[in-house]
């Protein structure tokens, strides 16, 4: 299994430090030629207008577009997750477009008011996970085949999957906590066909 | 629900990684380098070059540029207090900024103190010129390091000695033996506690950008490739003839920064670069990397 970061800007090596851990294959992907052969894709957390323009530039918007369309696995963090929607509210990155979900930016405000908590993720088990959320995005909506994954206590939904896509607004890269990113993985070899 | 937690702090400098941060005197300039990629603006009211022109005390920005930056765009704002100036760093926290640079192109305010970040929420970015000096700012609470260069020079050459006394020292103290780190904390005048930690993870605990003389493309990629985490530029860019051109080029740089090719692509038909001073020019006294310890 090999799978690719997107490591045009932020934190990639964290998840290919979590994949390394995880024993799996992993590449940094900068150019389109460095998707070739891959079993999945982690878009990371960083600045979403920074990533999507060095996409733009270096064509990785189509490419990635045309993969997730055909099957591709893609896990977004934060950014990723930002990059993933078919709707992005009050802003004018122009998202992959791919995943039924309508997001908001910076949705808790600015980084005085990013925070760390313990998150019921009832997919990953009772133990609950430690989500940190940086400037975070939220999911407004979920249209169509995305459901959703976790909720913070009032309600707002943080994570959600829809087939081999999957999302968190939460950044598990920057924790010791595994969980996620094998169920990722579990999603890539085909073990886990639906959320759940 | 915890805020202003280290993890919460420091998550952000990661987030900031591979990155460029851009220096801005204006909502104009903000844009500019929003559309350019930029991953932080810096909000000031002079960039270094104009500061070092004009002499005389430089004191944290008017609030009013700096919250006119922070409405106009919606990547993260940072913005600078003297060194030891802690009243200014409150101020800068309560309008809200997401990172202080407690930073040496301002005059300091203290001599013998920089600022106790670790009474804030907002996480702080510091200079440095050496290994020993990074692990006393981050002893002090700082959540990012950064080299301190030379700002405003347009010269590399300082950026370049202090990126390279971080990594050689932190290479030095992976092989110390453990019995010997006292000895190297108290000759670099480091806490002990860093000192063991960077011992053990061969890294420094926080991010570590490269600042202070970036004016090309190939200038960013140098420091990437010299293990910078990121890349601040400063006079760098709003000081060249073609700020929106040099600014998306810097910034390709910094990802693509092991791609020969891709630097010499986006150097091509930059314009000028912004005037550069030899080190030899800048009287001993002016230097403003020698301003904190």
């Amino acid at each position: 299994m090999k799978i690719g970061v997107l490591a045009a800007q932020g934190a990639f090596v964290e998840h290919i430090d979590m994949l390394r851990q995880l024993k799996v294959d992993t590449l940094p992907v900068r150019l389109p030629r460095e998707l070739a052969g891959l079993d999945g894709l982690i878009i990371p957390g960083g600045e979403s207008t920074s990533i999507s323009k060095l996409m733009l530039t270096y064509n990785l918007m189509t490419e990635v577009k045309n993969l997730a369309q055909s099957g591709l696995p893609i896990f977004g963090t934060c950014a990723g997750m930002i990059l993933l929607a078919i709707q992005i509210l009050d802003s004018d990155v122009a998202p992959l477009g791919v995943m039924e979900i309508t997001v908001s930016r910076n949705a808790f405000g600015r980084q005085r008011e990013s925070f760390e908590t313990e998150l019921s993720i009832p997919v990953l088990g009772e133990k609950p996970f430690p989500a940190v959320f940086i400037r975070a995005p939220v999911i407004k909506q979920v249209n169509g085949k995305a459901e959703i994954l976790a909720k913070l206590a009032d309600g707002t939904a943080v994570a959600a999957r829809q087939g081999k896509l999957l999302v968190s607004a939460f950044h598990p890269e920057l924790t010791s906590d595994l969980r996620f990113h094998r169920y990722f993985l579990d999603i890539v070899s085909g073990s886990r066909e639906s959320g759940g | 629900m915890g805020t202003g937690t280290w993890k919460v702090k420091t998550g952000l400098a990661q987030m900031l990684k591979g990155g460029v941060i851009m220096d801005v005197v204006s909502v104009e300039h903000a844009k500019i380098a929003q559309e350019a990629g930029a991953c932080a603006v810096m909000a000031l009211e002079r960039v270094p070059a104009d500061i070092r022109a004009a002499g005389g005390v430089a004191r944290m920005a008017d609030p009013t540029v700096i919250e006119a930056i922070m409405k106009a765009v919606s990547i993260p704002v940072m913005a600078k207090c003297r060194i030891g100036h802690f009243v200014e760093a409150q101020a800068l926290e309560a309008l809200g900024v997401d990172f202080i640079d407690e930073s040496e192109v301002l005059t300091p305010a203290d001599e013998s103190h920089h600022v106790w970040k670790h009474d804030f929420k907002v996480p702080f970015v510091c200079g440095c010129r050496d290994l020993g000096e990074a692990l006393r700012r981050i002893g002090e609470g700082a959540a990012m390091i950064r080299t301190k260069g030379e700002a405003g020079s347009g010269n590399i050459v300082e950026a370049v000695r202090h990126m390279r006394a971080v990594t050689d020292s932190i290479r030095k103290l992976a092989n110390t033996p453990q019995g010997e780190l006292m000895a190297q904390a108290k000759e670099m005048r480091a806490p002990f506690e860093l000192v063991a930690e960077v011992h053990k993870a061969g890294k420094l605990p926080v991010v570590n950008f490269a600042a202070g003389g970036v004016a090309t493309p190939a200038d960013a990629a140098l420091m990437m490739q010299l293990g910078a985490d990121g890349v601040f530029v400063g006079s760098g860019i709003f000081k060249s003839s073609n700020p929106e051109v040099r600014a998306k080029a810097i910034v390709e740089a910094t990802t693509h920064f092991q791609d020969p090719k891709i630097i010499a692509e986006v150097s091509k038909n930059l314009g000028e670069a912004m005037p550069g001073l030899d080190m030899k020019q800048i009287p001993t006294e002016e230097l403003l990397a020698s301003r904190g310890w």
